[in-house]
């Protein structure tokens, strides 16, 4: 094996030297120690008994290499490697005794030097004990750098003998050279590449392998300045092998869920073939609904706001997906609220007429089931005496219809484009009077608490549908005069004194100069209704209501007539709105405007587009190119305030009943009283008698 | 995150919404390059974007060959024309942290706060003075990139090395973090000098490489949970945003030489973050 290898192997050991010896050079210091030390005796001893010699010059390198493979390693010399240095040690003294009992640490190196001869063995053991003794370990270094350009020029069997004279005085090598027999430098070829083989006790590899792996890296990857890196090439390596053998298995599970999210967009992409089959739908769907979001992302990005193109795209199929198999007549999408896990791709959509009905049964069922328990608390009432709270929280307001007010629309959401769209639930007003009073990061998963003070109704899909609705309520806008008020319901409504509350888009819309739009911000008006401090788009007067079920005497207890909130109307502009005043107790420093406007590009103004960014709602932005507008929100789903948020106050404590005269006793009747009160009481006896007789005269006459 | 990979960069970054418009990026591309030959950087950095009121600050970081060394800041307002920015001081800090509220966008703007100081001269009782102290915006700016540059500022592990010179480099053969360990706070460090990394104990420390673990890790920054770490586009992204300093995203392609990270925000700290989790 030697004989047929050696020659082509020569010629990698070249450059395997000049790689093995740089990193020699820098653990140099500290694994020189052993051999000196283990060598010195054996040098004193004379050469004759030659036999064993060779196993142990094997034998000696593992012990006095380990720690240097184990620098080179991690660096840090863990404790297992300086006890198999110390093993090798005692090996060295095994084959001393004239047996020779082979030591299992220099397997590799027995088989490479059996053939050998005994002398030139001994001979070339010499060599290097010499050396060693000749040249400290501090001596050693600035020599083997020297030398190590060398070997490049000359022919490869001298280059072993230039090889191991790196080890010697700088003078001796040419007599060393001539002295040198052909089979000699065989034979050194022979016991460094057996040094090279010897597999490492702890991990199993060796360091031909290693240094024949780490060129073949190089040299396939040709990385600039080689020699900087060669450290990390090292590691790389070896960091390659052992996660090629811990991790297959785990490698195709962590896979896996890249795959099925593929799977899942997969079927978005093919959808469209699916359609082409069926012309009756296509034509359906030529009237609807789907929004043309690749258009509005183009303008978003050129005001430097939205995702990325193949996202947006991803997003664009998806929704074309919920278009077709949810009856929808409108749809939007909404934008993208970010979760600590996972994140929200929000869809608007409004559906059909009478096709939303399912969810009306489910929650009179609720309802229901409400009234039922308030009759058995009724019922149970009246058979106790014990007066009974008589506190009862105050009135829930009822959630507005369907297509009215905050639930105009109907959100649906997923976490990812490819995945299942889930429809959020109607919002109820309680919701939303409890959202604005906390201030939470989403999870990403919809069916996660929200643990905040005070307690929310509700889990993450009502807190995100209320935060839905708020943001709407407060970023959605169009330019002035893209909608007009309907003109029938319109009418009707403004008597109603509530505002009128539907809209639609006017025919005669002829656009706004886009620099227009910029400079004033009058010219965006509202299209979503505002949203009371009640929680409702249109007041709700709970008070009539306490006249109709209650009784008469509580009513009397509850005089304070709520007043109607009123917000601002329908499609108001926004420069009504109200800015972010910084600070309450130094007023008027800085008054933060509620929106920011921008020309999306100030090198070419005749094509550039308006861009409104909320500052109230950090994410929301809207475009206008005068005649076309889209909004859109993106971000974590938080109000801005300039303050930090702090949390609501605790509700008032109940004050406890003012001690009047229905709390307050009476001392307990003296004897004096007792006797008083004895003495009426008889008088008044005597009195009756006294009478009685009278009666009984009066009787008797 | 690099100029050279900016195009491919914005486009990973850009699940958090934070893009850069079209004119924005191709005067960036040009400006940068403009500015690494100018100032003779050997890496210049699109740090990001904090947005005013009135107008958007760029900002643009130049590094030394050594990429732990004291960073340049440019800020510029048209992403053509770069000024330099005063290196960050402790007072600087003092100075700004009474300021709270937005950026306005112009940097020669001042804000004037008032402050009740206790004034004690001597031999009087101590009384309560309104001082009006005016801070320049500029100053602002400097001391909130160096503030969210020592919070957030992370690299994938083994993104740079530590050479046995002493300065840090970048790591050529960094071939991107497994899946396994992108998924894992304890692989991104803060690409700062590193604080807590000195005050482990030795046994925290056997397991470090001191070639590659030289940073502070990102797990043991408090408060716990100040990092969302998602999988994005099917795993094959990985993105971690910051929830002390909203806004700023980091990008990791795993098994990608990919990594970067863009602030686009407004400049102001999430104090709320214990209420909010």
């Amino acid at each position: 094996m030697e004989d047929s290898t050696s020659l082509s192997q020569k010629k990698e050991n070249q450059p395997l030297r000049e790689a093995m010896l740089p990193r020699e050079e820098g653990t140099a210091a500290s694994p020189q120690d052993p051999r000196p030390q283990s060598s010195g005796p054996w040098e004193a001893e004379p050469a004759p008994d030659a036999r064993p010699r060779p196993r142990s010059s094997c034998a000696q390198s593992p012990g006095s290499r380990g720690p240097a493979a184990g620098q080179g390693a991690s660096s840090s010399p863990p404790p297992p490697l300086q006890l198999s240095s110390t093993l090798a040690r005692q090996n060295l003294g095994a084959p001393r005794q004239p047996d020779g009992a082979s030591s299992g640490v220099s397997d590799a190196g027995t088989a490479l030097s059996d053939p050998l001869g005994p002398s030139t063995d001994e001979r070339e053991w010499a060599h290097r004990s010499h050396s060693v003794e000749d040249t400290g370990p501090l001596a050693w270094q600035p020599n083997s750098s020297s030398k190590l350009c060398q070997p490049k020029e000359l022919p490869s069997g001298s280059v072993q003998k230039e090889g191991w004279s790196c080890h010697k005085d700088p003078g001796q090598p040419e007599s060393r050279a001539c002295e040198a027999s052909t089979s000699m430098l065989d034979i050194a070829v022979q016991n460094a590449k057996g040094y090279l083989f010897q597999a490492s006790s702890k991990t199993g590899l060796n360091l031909y392998d290693h240094l024949s792996n780490m060129l073949t890296k190089i040299l396939d990857e040709r990385p600039e300045n080689a020699v900087d890196i060669i450290e990390n090439i090292s590691q790389n390596v070896k960091m390659a092998h052992f996660s090629k053998k811990l991790d297959t298995f785990q490698n195709e599970n962590e896979m896996l869920p890249t795959y099925d999210i593929a799977e899942g967009q997969k079927a978005l992409f093919l959808q469209g073939h699916l359609e082409g089959v069926d012309q009756e739908l296509e034509d359906e769907i030529v009237e609807n609904s789907l929004p043309n979001i690749m258009e509005s992302a183009f303008y978003f990005e050129q005001a430097g706001v939205g995702l990325s193109t193949d996202e947006t795209y991803r997003i664009f199929l998806a929704l074309k997906q919920l278009t077709d198999t949810h009856p929808i007549q409108r749809c939007r999408f909404w934008g993208k609220i970010l979760g600590l896990e996972m994140n929200y791709i929000v869809a608007e959509v409004e559906i059909r007429e009478g096709e939303d009905e399912e969810e009306v049964e489910e929650e009179d069922v609720v309802e229901a089931e409400e009234r039922d328990n308030g009759q058995s608390d009724a019922d149970r009432e009246e058979e106790d005496e014990l007066p009974k709270s008589l506190y009862r929280p105050s009135q829930v307001i009822p959630k507005e219809e369907n297509r009215t007010g905050a639930n105009k629309y109907v959100y649906f959401v997923c976490n990812e484009p490819g995945r299942p769209w889930v429809k959020l639930p109607s919002v109820k007003p309680a919701q939303i009077v409890t959202a604005r009073k906390i201030k939470k990061f989403f999870t990403g998963q919809l069916d996660a608490p929200i643990i905040s003070y005070p307690p929310f109704p509700g889990n993450e899909s009502n807190y995100l549908r209320a935060q839905i609705a708020r943001i709407s309520a407060g970023t959605h806008v169009s330019p002035l005069g893209f909608y007009q008020f309907g003109e029938e319901e319109g009418e009707e409504e403004e008597e109603v004194e509530s505002g009128r509350s539907s809209f639609e888009e006017n025919p005669d819309f002829e656009g706004i100069q886009v620099l227009d739009l910029v400079e004033s911000l009058s010219n965006w008006v509202h299209h979503v209704q505002h949203i009371l401090p009640q929680g409702r788009c249109t007041w709700f007067n709970p008070t009539p209501k306490h006249e109709e079920e209650e009784e008469e005497d509580e009513e009397k207890e509850e005089p304070d007539y709520i007043e109607q909130e009123v917000g601002p109307p329908l499609l108001t502009p926004i420069s009504e709105d109200s800015g972010l005043r910084f600070s309450h107790h130094v007023p008027e420093i800085q008054n933060i405007p509620a929106w920011t406007t921008r020309l999306s590009s100030s090198l070419i103004p005749q094509y550039a587009i308006a861009v409104l960014r909320s500052n109230l709602w950090p994410g929301a932005y809207a475009f206008s190119t005068g005649k076309k507008f889209e909004n859109f929100y993106i971000g974590w789903g938080c109000k801005y305030s300039v303050h930090n948020y702090s949390p609501p106050v605790p509700p008032p404590v109940y004050q406890e009943y003012s001690s009047g005269p229905e709390i307050t006793e009476m001392d307990d009747p003296s004897v004096e009283e007792e006797q008083a009160f004895r003495a009426a009481q008889e008088a008044t006896e005597l009195a009756a008698q006294d009478s009685e007789s009278e009666e009984d005269e009066d009787d008797d006459n | 995150m690099d100029t050279e990979s900016l195009m491919l960069s914005l486009e990973l970054a850009a699940g958090s919404g934070q893009g850069l418009s079209p004119d924005r990026r191709a005067a960036l591309l040009t400006s940068l390059l403009l500015v690494k030959r100018d100032y003779r950087y050997n890496r210049v950095l699109f740090w990001g974007r904090i947005l005013g009121i009135v107008a958007d600050y760029y900002i643009a970081q130049g590094l030394a060959e050594d990429q732990l060394a004291p960073r340049k800041t440019l800020y510029s307002l048209n992403c053509m024309e770069w000024s330099l920015l005063p290196p960050a001081t402790e007072e600087m800090a003092a100075q700004v942290a009474t300021v709270k509220g937005r950026f306005m966008g112009d940097p020669s703007h001042e804000y004037e706060q008032t402050e009740f100081q206790k004034m004690s001269s001597e031999g009087e009782k101590p009384f309560e003075e309104d001082v009006v102290v005016q801070v320049k915006e500029e100053t602002r700016l400097v001391s909130v990139i160096d503030q969210i540059d020592k919070a957030v500022a992370i690299i994938p592990r083994g993104a740079f090395f530590k050479t046995p010179y002493g300065p840090v480099h970048v790591n050529r053969t960094f071939e991107g973090l497994p899946l396994s360990e992108a998924k894992k706070l304890s692989s991104y460090f803060h690409f700062r000098e590193p604080v807590s990394l000195k005050n482990k104990t030795l046994l925290e420390k056997a397991d470090l490489d001191p070639s590659l673990d030289f940073l502070d890790s990102l797990e043991y920054d408090i408060p716990k949970g100040s990092w969302s770490i998602q999988l994005e586009r099917g795993n094959s992204l990985v993105v971690l945003r910051s929830l002390l300093w909203p806004g700023l995203t980091f990008f990791h392609t795993p098994r990608t030489r990919n990594h970067g990270y863009i602030y686009v925000g407004t400049g102001e700290k999430n104090m709320d973050l214990p209420f909010m989790l």
